[in-house]
């Protein structure tokens, strides 16, 4: 493999792994902080990308879709919370796989019926639609390294977020030790819907950034999942840390091996997956 | 000096920084309880721990009945020869007094999880795990509540449990972590009627707040604070210990 | 994890009575039923195989798999890949070497996913069985998104004589109605044996088990094993039945079905996965067959329909059918 093909398939690696980031911080933290599994996540990373062709389409820019999808998404997320969510915090795992299973079919369905079953293209816009030459013949998207550059700010904020405000210490609170923090005065049933939305928005953030490069299509959701959770297993469940080299790890193996390995390249991840949990049954950075 | 049955040296358990147990060292012997006693904070489950295998030592070695079993799983330190129960009831809920030391019992069995056999016989006519039940109950004087549900008796009863589950194993060691939590006066009686009873056949470790009974019960007396040993020896000994004193049995009385 | 749900070890005479009326209601079925409706039967029937090789993993041991459809596909796959294009194969060794390959496959998986524990479990079970899934999925050799046809139905005789011949609806019915009923007879009877004594206690409470000297790794691994196994049953028949085997039947909506089931009817006593499969199937084609209202075509907008019926059964009936008789029976409250 010549250098620049490496240095493309590195930074795909990249921008693939920190959209995944994305997705399993979201997963991890609602799953750390509020003990609740949630098959139906893919859906808002899907919502996010429905969003995006819906208002890109309506707005005619991708800036606005974006704005406007995070603020539609999170209220979503929200609603969604505080209709549901919120009373199956303390119910069983069995009962939340079942139930966001069903949440799953819903959301499928709400979205066959509000923008059809077609596959849908996004426009990347202007700005962003050059490439950056690497030599005669390849070259490399502008648009990509924006993607990667959204999600690294986004994980910057998020590491700022958590470590360095009183929302996020509330929030390290509550996740510790819940009873502790609410006699601190501490409102955890806030705290429980911020980190909801937050989880939500993030996703719906990748999904909006992604809907030019990825399109919109019926079950974009469950793919992007099954991938998000293997990412959090490997890095270790409530480790947001964990969650981050993991996505990178994922997205390293991923493309590779579909380079160098086409044949198995749908097996490398889940190889690579095995292999950590014999070493480690609990992930990486178990919590 | 009767034989030792479980020996521990230098003992440590870190969890990051802090060491919860500090190079502790016990001896057991059959026929003989040997307390352990200490400030909240102490190191006394963790040590607890450390020998039935529920915690894996950061350094020192355990061995029971001649074996070294430092950093042996659970099941493994349990077929050895050790039964534990536990501070905090740990019993089957929604199981009948019967069937939670049915089971127990049934773990003395041969163990084939991949056996057809296993598959198709009726765990309720093994004639070995039913005698070792019946005794098992006689002895913690749970007769008359074999058929209730475990999560409807009351707590000294569950606690009797605790124990008839532990004796169900037929163990030569014991460790017995704080078996009298929560009960009553007369409760508390029969307990250690009972704990006297099982000294005979047993080397047991008692770990207990209750300074009556330990004084009565014990042959053989540690103090721990702070995970380490301050004081060991005859309870007159140990009693007369100015550092223990200072330590913990100022703040008992 | 999932301890109390599991209830009715023993089932009440009630129950029993029902369960027996309703098997002279299936022995008799074919004669008074249509075509149509038989085949709808063994379909169920089968599913009802697959739900109860599940509720010895979920109901009795306490292990919610998020990958079982995987154990259930791969038997339908080897039944394509025995029966050549042009003829039809003997019951009597690809049934067997079916069910083998879905054991040793739970087996092999099993080994890695039994030392997790929790949701660590059920994403593990979800990603291991979604692995499966791409294998076949995106690899003409083994079938690609198309699937595999299985042209002639493997035949049953013994020494030139035909047993049965499962070309006929009725006699597929009633060789599936036996299978059911003598793995249902097989479970319950391994419930109260000491594998089943210990899976149960592994259920409610896994640490107590091990400080009892219970090797409960082993124990996990059988289980998984065994049940991967019986799947492989179910998806040997379901293959007989439809001719047709793709990578759906091992998906995660499939495995997502089955766990669906067994709460439907009630887990931990496998006459409630029978029930919760029926149910369950039953449901699924009332809505599917939905009418057209006006301009809407409700039948087409089945997915809807389940996701809000999963949604309320989870909100209101967690306990399933068999837990609201016992509910009943106990006038206690609606959730553990």
């Amino acid at each position: 493999m010549d250098f620049p093909t490496f240095l493309i398939q590195l930074l795909n690696s990249v921008q693939y792994g920190l959209l995944l980031f994305m997705l399993a911080a979201g997963l991890t933290l609602i799953f750390g902080i509020m003990g609740v599994v949630n098959l139906a996540h893919g859906s808002f990373y899907m919502l996010g990308a429905y969003l995006a062709y819906w208002l890109s389409g309506y707005f005619g820019s991708l800036t606005l879709a974006l704005l406007g999808g995070v603020v539609l998404a999170v209220l979503f997320g929200l609603a969604l919370e505080w209709l549901l969510f919120c009373h199956f915090y303390q119910r069983d795992h069995l009962d939340q796989v079942l139930l966001t299973f069903g949440l799953i079919y819903i959301f499928e369905e709400l979205r066959s019926m509000l923008w059809g079953d077609d596959v849908h293209g996004v426009p990347i816009p202007e700005l962003l639609s050059a490439s950056i030459p690497l030599t005669d013949n390849l070259s490399y998207p502008v648009y990509r390294l924006f993607m990667s550059g959204v999600c690294i700010a986004l994980a910057v904020g998020l590491y700022l977020l958590i470590s360095k405000t009183r929302l996020g210490m509330k929030i390290r609170a509550g996740a510790f030790n819940r009873d502790m923090a609410e006699s601190l005065g501490i409102n955890i049933k806030r705290i429980h819907a911020v980190v909801f939305a937050l989880g939500v928005g993030l996703a719906a953030v990748a999904g909006i950034v992604a809907a030019p490069v990825s399109s919109v299509y019926p079950n974009m959701g469950s793919q992007v999942l099954i991938m998000c959770f293997v990412v959090v297993v490997i890095g270790g469940i409530g480790s947001v840390r964990g969650a981050l080299i993991s996505a990178l790890l994922v997205g390293l193996v991923d493309t590779f091996g579909k380079v160098l390995l086409p044949s198995m390249a749908g097996m490398m991840v889940y190889m690579l997956m095995a292999t950590v949990l014999l070493w480690k049954p609990e992930g990486l950075f178990k919590q | 000096m009767t034989e030792v049955r479980l020996s521990a040296r230098q003992l440590t358990k870190r969890f990051g920084g802090l060491a919860a147990v500090n190079d502790v060292s016990i001896d057991l012997w059959h026929n003989r309880i040997h307390a352990v006693i200490g400030p909240n904070g102490a190191g006394k489950s963790t040590l607890t721990n450390l020998l039935s295998g529920d915690l894996q030592p950061t350094s020192g070695s355990v061995t029971l009945g001649g074996q070294d079993i430092t950093g042996w799983a659970p099941e493994a330190i349990s077929r050895q020869g050790l039964g534990r129960s536990y501070q905090k009831t740990n019993i089957f809920l929604p199981f009948s007094v019967w069937d939670n030391v049915r089971l127990a019992a049934q773990s003395r069995d041969a163990q084939q999880p991949w056996s057809p056999l296993q598959w198709l016989q009726n765990a309720t006519k093994s004639v070995a795990a039913n005698d070792r039940s019946t005794r098992a109950i006689a002895l913690s004087g749970l007769e008359n509540r074999a058929s209730a549900i475990a999560g409807t008796i009351s707590h000294g009863e569950q606690r009797q449990l605790e124990v008839a589950m532990t004796l169900a194993t037929e163990p030569q060691v014991l460790l017995l972590d704080e078996p009298l939590a929560g009960m009553g006066v007369a409760e508390a009686e029969r307990m250690v009627a009972l704990l006297l009873q099982l000294k005979k056949d047993h080397a047991m470790l008692l770990v207990e707040h209750d300074m009556d009974a330990v004084f009565t019960l014990a042959d053989h007396l540690t103090v721990m604070v702070n995970g380490q040993v301050i004081a060991s020896g005859t309870p007159a000994v140990v009693r007369a210990d100015a550092s223990v004193q200072a330590a913990y049995l100022g703040e008992e009385h | 994890m999932s301890t109390a749900k599991a209830n009715l070890e023993t089932l009440p005479r009630s129950v029993q009575v029902v369960l027996a009326l309703a098997l002279v209601v299936l022995i008799a079925f074919p004669i008074i039923g249509a075509d149509f409706y038989t085949q709808m039967v063994t379909r169920m029937m089968i599913l009802a195989i697959f739900a109860m090789s599940l509720d010895l993993l979920q109901g009795v041991t306490g292990l919610v798999s998020l990958g079982h459809a995987a154990y259930f596909g791969l038997a339908g796959y080897a039944l394509a890949f025995l029966t050549p294009q042009g003829e039809a194969v003997s019951l009597w060794w690809t049934l067997p070497i079916a069910v083998l390959v879905s054991g040793l496959a739970a087996l092999v998986i099993g080994f890695f996913v039994v030392r997790t524990h929790g949701i660590y479990f059920i994403m593990v079970t979800m990603a291991f069985a979604q692995m499966v899934f791409f294998l076949f999925f995106d690899n003409k050799v083994l079938g690609g998104s198309d699937g595999l046809y299985i042209n002639f139905k493997p035949t049953a005789s013994v020494m030139g004589i035909t047993l049965f011949d499962l070309d006929n609806k009725v006699s597929m019915y009633y060789a599936t109605l036996g299978a059911m009923v003598i793995v249902y007879v097989f479970l319950r009877r391994l419930l109260w044996s000491p594998f089943g004594r210990a899976l149960a206690g592994i259920r409610v409470n896994e640490h107590r088990m091990r400080a009892m000297g219970f090797g409960t790794f082993g124990y996990k691994l059988s289980a998984f094993t065994l049940a991967g196994a019986l799947a492989g049953l179910a998806g040997y028949l379901w293959g007989v039945q439809s001719g047709y085997i793709n990578p759906e039947l091992m998906g995660f909506h499939m495995s997502a079905h089955a766990i669906m089931m067994v709460i439907l009817g009630g887990m931990g006593n496998f006459a409630g996965a029978i029930v919760g499969a029926f149910t369950f199937e039953y449901v699924l084609h009332v809505f599917k067959d939905l009418p057209q209202v006006g301009s809407v075509n409700l039948g087409k907008h089945w997915q809807l329909w389940m996701g809000l019926f999963i949604v309320l059964v989870i909100v209101f009936a967690s306990r399933g059918v068999l837990g609201l008789i016992a509910q009943v029976k106990a006038g206690g409250k609606p959730h553990d």
